[in-house]
């Protein structure tokens, strides 16, 4: 059998190339935190409104005592419910998304909140929004003829101005 | 060898694949048209999500299973030198497949069966649009069984010999499009067909996911295994040269083989039924499979240096300009090579676990593979039909500067296209919209002149398109013959005593059944082990 030398080296240089990429995935997933919903967390789809945590009065943005957010929200053909919310910037968020019906998928445009969203299962996203404004929060996986209409709106708000609107019972316009 | 019988298969594969390409191209021009709402009059989801799930499915499914087994039907025939085992069988392979390919195709040309080409579950289209996608699959493996039949043959006749690459390649092929076609087809028959006809009432999505990603992944690179094929076996001959290294092409193809089968999950990276561990596994395994396509372009830029230099080129680039650029064969492997460098950065970033979520379903997905799979590896389609036309035909190929503007021209209509998908993917655009209606106003004002540019791309791309198809037809009427065989490119150095292992599959296929274990077994079990809630069927 007969291999180049140079081919050799470029088959080295290759691996070393693609170790590098593995190198820093894993340290970016080991150590930086990585978003990606991984749960493995299931629920009956067919009787959210039934459910402890997804019931119609417990959707939207909960303060825990740690000062972080759950945000809780259900998609379904064509809409995400609660439709409007306000959310705080700088503050740790945990993201829980539930389907009502058909596949979808959710993300907010120029931040790494992204997920799909699989009936059967939660998906559980851990994020910070950096930067205050108003967002889109969009569907991103065909779910049916009314795909692209399936959206809501966000608005970013500073902490306090965030807890002042959640103390008046403001923060979620379900 | 009078092989009338294989070049008139190989033939009717490829006008299959060809017809179905050129009607697919044509609802490609009217979806980017449709989708940027620039012509109100033509706005209808109906009509658009239709129109996508069967371009999707023609050029997805329909283009590559047909070209690939035309192809793999003549490179056994003409580099094994035997006549194609059991020419019945093989017939009869063709005809279940374009029988599937029909019975899906009403359906879908109906608006019955708008679920896009991906088919994800719960929702459910019309139950012919999996008969049809399961009839097409298991035409298919009648073409695997023929392979792997003429294969044996030739190795029995020649003990000890290395097998010509070509057939190399196509069997290792064949080998993993049955590996790869097993995820879905238990989808298709175990939960998706059950369900569509009522003996189910309820299937878990995660499950179907999990196994659909078992197969996501390594089709992609049953349908880049002729292109590389062309690569290795026939650009070098083509542009004047030979291959530099028939050994590492081997490795090569093996690499692909048996990593692209258990790293589907990087498709999966943004789903909450998999855990950490599980995604950072197929992560991983996901940068080895870069391997082959570093050690591909490596050897392929060997070979056409070989060529340029053979050709008078000098100096450290003047054998780029030797090369002979209209050889629509030699065009085709310089514009998928650039096509490739673009593309593949784009991959890097895809299949990177954090970057990841910035790009996850965003239009830059399909810019993404609208690039590397309607680019790179489709051109390299057109570059082998207009070399294998005049010898499957028996006449001369009706205009070779049609051929080699037609190239230029997708290359061309390729980058006017993706580019501006990228960034609107970037810009936070979902994929598989019908047209926009978030009152996003900055965000969704700030799309617009990129939808106008795509449109631009898509025009040329199916004037390119156009120019293909005629091309071939014209060269098949014609009346003139040609007297041609393909002809292989000859190794720099001859293949002595190649180890077992690059010249056999049988320790492949173990180890891939080793990897699929690890990489598949605990996922599609922990569906049985945990408590999961079954969604019922719903229409589109
Ligand atoms: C004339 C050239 C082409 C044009 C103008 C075109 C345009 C489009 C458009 C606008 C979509 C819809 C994407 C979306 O809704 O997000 C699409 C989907 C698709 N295209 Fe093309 N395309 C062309 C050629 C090709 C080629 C050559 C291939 C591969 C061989 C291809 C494969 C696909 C697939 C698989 C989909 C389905 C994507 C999905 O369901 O998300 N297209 N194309
Ligand atoms: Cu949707
Ligand atoms: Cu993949």
């Amino acid at each position: 059998m007969h291999i180049d030398q140079l081919e050799r080296k470029w088959a080295g240089i290759s691996l070393g190339i693609a170790g590098l990429f593995v190198v820093l995935i894993l340290i970016s997933a080991l150590f930086h935190g990585i978003n990606a919903p991984s749960h493995v967390e299931t629920i009956d789809s067919a009787r959210l409104h039934l459910s402890e945590e997804f019931a119609e009065d417990k959707l939207g943005p909960e303060l825990n005592p740690d000062g972080s957010l759950t945000v809780r929200v259900v998609a379904g053909r064509y809409g995400f419910y609660p439709k409007t919310m306000t959310l705080p910037a700088e503050t740790n968020i945990t993201f829980r998304w539930v389907s009502l019906d058909v596949l979808h998928g959710v993300h907010i445009p120029m931040t790494n909140m992204s997920t799909m969203i699989v009936p059967g299962y939660v998906a559980e996203v851990n994020t910070v929004l950096h930067h205050t404004g108003d967002y889109p929060l969009l569907c991103n996986e065909y779910c049916g003829m009314g795909h692209a209409h399936m959206w809501a709106n966000i608005k970013v708000v500073s902490k306090d101005q965030w807890l002042e609107m959640y103390n008046k019972g403001e923060a979620n316009h379900g | 060898m009078d092989n009338a019988v294989e070049k008139k298969l190989a033939l009717s594969h490829f006008w299959v694949a060809f017809g179905a390409f050129a009607l697919a191209a044509v609802m490609g021009l009217y979806q980017v048209i449709e989708r940027s709402g620039f012509f109100g009059f033509l706005e209808s989801r109906e009509v658009y999500y239709a129109s996508v799930s069967t371009h999707g499915v023609l050029m997805g499914f329909v283009l590559t299973t047909f070209f690939i087994m035309g192809f793999g039907y003549y490179v056994a025939t003409s580099s094994l030198k035997l006549p194609v085992w059991n020419k019945t069988f093989a017939w009869t392979g063709f005809a279940v497949a374009l029988l599937g390919v029909v019975l899906a195709a009403l359906p879908l040309l109906g608006g019955a069966a708008s679920v896009l080409y991906t088919f994800y579950p719960p929702m459910q289209g019309h139950p012919l649009l999996y008969i049809g996608a399961t009839l097409l699959v298991v035409g298919s493996w009648f073409w695997c069984v023929s392979m792997i039949v003429m294969y044996m043959q030739w190795k029995k006749a020649n003990p000890d010999q290395p097998v010509p690459l070509a057939m190399f390649a196509t069997t290792a092929n064949a080998i993993l499009w049955l590996w790869t076609s097993a995820g879905v087809a238990i989808e298709v028959l175990f939960q998706l067909i059950p369900l569509a006809l009522g003996w189910i009432d309820t299937i878990d999505p995660g499950l179907s996911r999990t196994l659909f990603a078992w197969t996501l992944h390594p089709i992609v690179y049953f349908w880049l295994i002729p292109t590389y094929t062309a690569f290795y076996c026939l650009v070098p001959k083509q542009a004047g040269g030979f291959l530099f290294s028939d050994e590492m092409a081997r490795a090569a193809f093996i690499i692909l083989v048996v990593f692209s089968l258990p790293i589907g999950f990087h498709h999966l990276y943004m789903d909450p039924g998999i855990s950490h561990g599980w995604k950072i596994l197929h992560a991983i395994g996901t940068f080895v499979v870069t391997l082959p396509t570093f050690i591909t372009g490596f050897t392929v830029i060997a070979s056409l240096e070989i060529a340029g230099r053979l050709n008078g080129g000098k100096g450290l680039f003047g054998w780029i300009a030797s090369l002979p650029w209209s050889n629509p064969m030699v065009l085709a492997i310089i514009l998928a090579l650039l096509m490739l460098i673009f593309g593949g950065f784009g991959g890097l970033v895809n299949a990177s676990y954090a970057m990841n979520a910035m790009v996850h379903n965003t239009a830059w997905v399909p810019g993404h593979f609208h690039l590397i799979f309607g680019g790179t590896t489709v051109i390299m389609y057109f570059g082998i039909a207009y070399y294998f036309w005049p010898v499957l035909s028996g006449k001369p190929l009706f205009s070779n500067a049609m051929a080699i503007k037609q190239l230029w021209t997708w290359f061309i209509g390729m980058s006017i296209m993706t580019t501006p998908w990228h960034i609107l993917g970037l810009l936070g655009q979902p994929r598989r919209i019908d047209s926009v209606n978030y009152n996003n106003n900055l965000l969704t004002l700030s799309w617009e002149p990129y939808e106008a540019v795509m449109i631009f791309g898509g025009a040329i791309l199916t004037y390119s398109a156009g120019l293909l198809i005629y091309n071939l037809y014209k060269t098949q009427i014609s009346n003139e013959s040609y007297q041609g065989e393909i002809e292989y490119a000859e190794p720099i150095h001859a293949v002595n005593d190649l180890p077992n292992y690059l010249n056999s599959f049988k320790i492949w296929n173990i180890v891939i059944a080793v990897f699929m274990l690890i990489a598949f077994g605990y996922p599609i079990l922990q569906h049985f082990l945990m408590e999961t809630f079954g969604s019922s069927r719903w229409g589109v």
